[in-house]
């Protein structure tokens, strides 16, 4: 038995391929300007990985923002219930999982078999979103992937009074005028970043274990800062955290097939 | 008796200079990221415009989110009263001011002579406010004053679904690239952020007359708008919008120079 997995989120898209509780591939793409193009490519991609065609999948769930447009999905299940699924799966101990995409943030609470107890999610605002942190890395001039690593440096963070991503913007901007420094810049970002989203974890509660999935969890930055607003160490995958929803697609997808 | 105003903005300054109640002059610059600079370039430019030199001001009231430390001011007043009292005294039958600025969106309900009876305020998110016009108006690469004019050719506004600026540039790109029409985008633009400024309207009360101020008030588009969505007409005063702010203050200073 071979399933797929499917996440077309909003700014990358991502395909698991399983077979008998194991990963045989995985990909990652930034988004199509359609979900059914994005989500086609990165199939093939993850395809072509495992040495597979598309016939060979008895049954694909599709999940995340284009998850109802994917022609060759049989079922579309919620990012919330994947992410969860996938998470559980990955990290048996997991009970808290904050997933930050690049439009959106969510809270998942889950249970010990991983069902899915409580959620909370912001997709209303860029605040707290891998969208604000694109909207950093512009106005500093430097990649998205360099304001983790810029952010460990920091001396004296720079402080971001604003909520919005907008205003927000002409603060780091005037702050740049005014000469500030770059890594300190960085964590001012990093640490605005991560008091967003724990003012959306604050408001379901935490419980260990805790794991981030999404983009956003490969910033050490944000991570490092919201670990000590949380006080708790998150849990690390050995997989890229960006794949738990589409993993959690597979998943679902094989309980499915074996319902059939 | 000459009295002096300095409003300093977000975006931009302004200067008004008065003389026993009337206006000599004004002077409109860019904020920039100096506000102590942009006031005295404001102050000189309005006073060169009069002829007059700062020793001829009797007394300056300066106002603003950057007004705080402007060295010639002798007192510092918020942006409600100085907006009041200037709408009054451009359209004595106020009742209520709406105030759309680069930062900020008040609706200012007006009592007796221009008192400020009271107020809402959002300072704290874009979306409804006049930076959005910048942002929309560099993605579409148009002139910001084209936005109001471009928006009444348009038969049937489309829809914008967000109301975050950042995820609404997005919407307004993927409007643009879906190959829909422009003056459409633009209305329904308008319509939106209207929609959100009549919100807060609607929340102080709406009472006739109403009078628009602030950079936003030259945008035709918005003015039509909102008063589709609060059904009653909107003046505007017979100078530049942006200097209503500077213009009460200027007046405030001449009361204080009566009084002193």
């Amino acid at each position: 038995m071979i399933v797929a997995g499917c996440d077309v989120g909003s700014l990358t898209a991502e395909a698991v391929i399983m077979s008998d509780g194991e990963i045989l591939s995985s990909e990652i793409i930034g988004v199509r300007p359609k979900p059914e193009q994005s989500a086609k490519d990165v199939m093939d991609k993850a395809l072509q990985k495992a040495h597979l065609a598309l016939e060979d999948i008895d049954y694909c769930v599709s999940t995340g923002y284009g998850r109802e447009r994917i022609p060759f999905a049989r079922d579309n299940i919620s990012e919330i219930s994947c992410h969860g699924k996938g998470a559980h799966w990955l990290i048996p101990s997991v009970r808290t999982v904050i997933d930050v995409g690049g439009q959106d943030c969510k809270v998942i609470r889950v249970d010990a078999n991983g069902k899915l107890q409580n959620f909370i999610m912001n997709d209303k605002c860029a605040a707290g979103t891998g969208r604000f942190l694109e909207v950093m890395a512009k106005t500093l001039g430097i990649r998205l992937d360099e304001i983790g690593p810029l952010s460990l440096a920091a001396r004296n963070p720079v402080v971001i009074t604003n909520m919005c991503s907008i205003y927000a913007q002409t603060e780091v901007a005037a702050s740049i005028a005014q000469g500030a420094d770059q890594h300190d810049l960085a964590a001012g970002i990093t640490k605005a970043m991560a008091e967003r989203v724990n003012s959306l974890v604050v408001r379901v509660g935490v419980e260990e274990d805790v794991v981030i999935t999404g983009g956003v969890a490969k910033n050490i930055g944000v991570v490092k800062s919201l670990e000590v607003m949380l006080r708790v160490s998150t849990k690390k995958f050995n997989v890229d955290p960006q794949i738990v929803g589409a993993l959690g697609g597979a998943l679902f997808a094989k309980e499915k097939f074996l319902q059939k | 008796m000459i009295a002096a105003g300095c409003d300093v903005g977000s975006l931009t300054t302004k200067v008004a200079i008065t003389r026993d109640g009337s206006i000599i002059s004004h002077h409109i610059v860019e904020t920039g990221f100096k506000p102590d600079l942009a006031a005295k370039n404001a102050m000189d430019g309005a006073l060169s415009k009069a002829n007059l030199s700062i020793d001829d001001v009797g007394y300056c009231v300066s106002t603003g989110d950057g007004g705080k430390n402007v060295s010639f001011a002798g007192k510092y007043v918020s942006q409600l009263p100085c907006l009041s009292k200037g709408s009054y005294f451009f359209i004595p039958s106020v009742r209520t001011v709406v105030d759309v600025g680069g930062n900020a969106t008040r609706a200012i309900s007006v009592g007796k002579e221009g008192r400020v009876l009271s107020y809402r305020l959002n300072d704290k998110c874009a979306a409804g406010g006049g930076r959005f016009f910048d942002v929309l108006a560099e993605a579409l690469e148009l002139k910001l004053d084209d936005l109001g004019p471009l928006s009444l050719q348009s038969k049937s506004p489309l829809e914008i679904a967000s109301q975050c600026t950042v995820f609404a540039e997005s919407e307004v790109i993927s409007l643009l690239n879906d190959g829909k029409d422009i003056v459409d985008i633009i209305a329904g633009v308008n319509q939106s952020i209207a929609s959100r400024i009549a919100s807060l309207v609607r929340n102080v009360g709406v009472k006739e007359d109403v009078v628009m101020t602030g950079g936003v008030a030259k945008n035709i588009g918005v003015i039509k708008s909102l008063e589709g969505w609060l059904g009653v007409g909107i003046k505007t005063v017979p100078a530049d919008p942006q200097i209503v702010g500077a213009v009460g203050a200027s007046l405030l200073a001449e009361k204080e120079l009566q009084e002193s």
